[in-house]
């Protein structure tokens, strides 16, 4: 079975980011970037999955300019067998992502495709769900647990309220949440090896994909600053701030 | 042309979120059509009925709907697609499983997250777990859209719409096998008034019958971190945070929560909110409007005594 995992270059988890002063955009630049942690852990299920013998090559593939390298290397570092980069300097939208990402597919002919559920960027938890759409197949969301079974594959899955377990026929789309696996860090001997792995490059135009324009972004804003706030003595005079001064309780 | 809105429930009653994302659509137009798909769910119907704003609500009731999963409630959509010019559902674990694939079909981009109407083709929403709004304008003939319902009152009821009966069926290659929610007496996280939260600090699941103790005291919900979640304290379901639940609740009581960017983006926007943290550099007393730097262990029963 051959697993491939789209992943995504995204600021660092930990770095909190600023708005342009001309409000068009999020500020980016000299911060610490990052492979998408959930797209880290699609990444680390598809390796596992290989260990454990249920797949046979992870393919990963990464959608940008030439900086998308880093994090292909990355996840190659983590296990993943090889890489293919998409290269372009355009911000493209989630579905015109799963357009690209369907070309390389209908090469590709991957039998379970991972992604991370959302990007911690964008926050638009969209593109698994689109690329299943575009190649007509099953899906399972917000994935906390995996288990190939023959050609199917069983997901245990978060959703408000509880836990769901679908069972999905392959080929089949699966998106990762937190709780998939813990990523294993990349070890000094595998990042060396990582450089060695193929990585091959390709363009918009040689997957043969006519995109459009969904959407402008009229500006980018920060978000309203909260008031300063307080700090209380006791307990008791936090219930009597509750009580008499904000009046919620 | 009409705004039709996918309806949020489980088969048996119509969830709150639903009330919100018709509250959305009527800041975008006049003529609003509720679509409820599941199997049996006559009460969701009537509910749906009831609501402010509602000329319609479709109904597709059939058992292949039963689980309510997106690769056919999807088709579905997209079939009903051609009289709308907006598609709006909740941005839930279920809107957020189903509407992409209907965008995606139709050849459009999705908006997800919306949190504020500018027109019928400007919406605001959230990225980078909220420390940017963007405003986009979408050029697509049909608006797709996830709406965050904590950031938009419920429409009121008290309306009849029309019911329309939907006969077309829709399989799916997906097979739902099991399901299990968790069970609580107390209101659910994304409609609760208050919210007493507990993160690493707790120490223990156990150490949540504590603030169980004080969410009864005052009627709250309860609500985790993700560390707190991640060490296997409290189950999934209760994560708040740019990945779990989005709150805004009048109240939010933080407790032994330091206050990652990340648990921020999904409570930030509470009305007011309390953080009880033994470490008085924690993040979380920077949206504090009332913090309380005390050994949470002694604090909250001491707080539960006041309540008394």
């Amino acid at each position: 079975m051959k697993v491939l995992v789209p992943v995504k270059r995204v600021v660092d988890a930990n770095v909190k980011v600023r708005v342009k002063a001309d409000n068009t955009s999020v500020d980016t630049a000299n911060l610490k970037m990052a492979l998408n942690p959930f797209c880290e852990i699609a990444v680390e299920e598809a390796v596992r999955l290989k260990e454990a013998g249920s797949a046979t090559e992870v393919v990963v593939v990464s959608i940008g300019n030439k900086a998308v390298q880093e994090q292909l290397r990355t996840a190659l570092a983590l296990g993943a067998d090889r890489a293919i980069h998409i290269d372009t300097e355009e911000e493209l939208a989630p579905v015109s992502i799963a357009k690209l990402l369907k070309a390389v597919q209908e090469k590709e002919q991957a039998q379970l495709v991972l992604f991370g559920k959302q990007s911690i960027d964008g926050d638009n938890n969209q593109t698994g769900q689109m690329f299943a759409a575009l190649t007509d197949m099953p899906q399972a969301t917000f994935a906390s647990a995996i288990k190939v079974e023959g050609n199917s594959i069983q997901v245990a899955r978060e959703i408000d309220g509880g836990m769901q377990t679908l069972s999905l026929p392959l080929p089949a789309v699966v998106t990762a949440d937190l709780r998939l696996n813990e990523p294993r860090y990349a070890s000094l001997p595998n990042i060396m090896k990582a450089k060695r792995k193929p990585l091959d490059v390709l363009t918009i135009a040689d997957l043969g994909v006519a995109l459009k324009a969904h959407q402008t972004v009229v500006k980018v804003t920060p978000p309203a600053e909260r008031k300063a706030g307080i700090m209380v003595a006791s307990v008791a005079e936090l219930v009597e701030k509750l009580k008499n001064e904000a009046k919620v309780i | 042309m009409a705004i039709l809105v996918l309806a949020e429930h489980d088969n048996a009653a119509l969830k709150l979120d639903t009330a919100k994302v018709v509250t959305a659509a009527r800041a975008i137009g006049d003529e609003i059509h509720v679509l409820v798909v599941g199997h049996q769910c006559g009460a969701v119907v009537q509910a749906a009925q009831a609501l402010q704003g509602v000329a319609q609500v479709l109904v597709a009731d059939n058992s292949v709907y039963e689980a309510h999963l997106a690769e056919n409630v999807a088709k579905l959509l997209v079939d009903l697609a051609p009289s709308y010019s907006h598609i709006l559902a909740a941005a839930s674990s279920a809107g957020k499983d189903t509407l992409p694939r209907v965008a995606a079909l139709l050849d459009v981009a999705q908006i997800s997250e919306v949190i504020a109407v500018v027109s019928s083709d400007t919406f605001v929403r959230p990225i980078y777990a909220g420390n940017a709004l963007a405003t986009v304008q979408s050029h697509d003939a049909v608006k797709v859209m996830t709406v965050r319902a904590s950031a938009f009152d419920a429409t009121a009821q008290g309306n009849s719409a029309a019911v329309i009966t939907l006969d077309k069926v829709f399989a799916a290659k997906t097979q739902f096998v099991s399901q299990s929610l968790t069970v609580s007496a107390r209101p659910e996280l994304g409609n609760a008034g208050i919210i007493v939260s507990g993160g690493r600090g707790m120490g223990s699941g156990e150490n949540f019958g504590m603030l169980e103790q004080l969410a009864d005291k005052l009627g709250a919900a309860v609500g985790a971190s993700r560390a707190a979640v991640d060490a296997g304290f409290v189950p999934n379901d209760l994560q708040v945070g740019q990945t779990g639940k989005i709150v805004a609740p009048n109240l939010y009581i933080a407790v032994g929560i330091s206050g990652a960017i990340q648990h921020l983006a999904g409570m930030k926007d509470a009305k007011v909110i309390v953080a009880i943290n033994k470490d008085p550099e924690a993040p979380i007393f920077q949206v504090a409007d009332y913090g309380l730097a005390a050994d949470l262990f002694e604090a909250v029963p001491e707080l539960i005594a006041c309540l008394s």
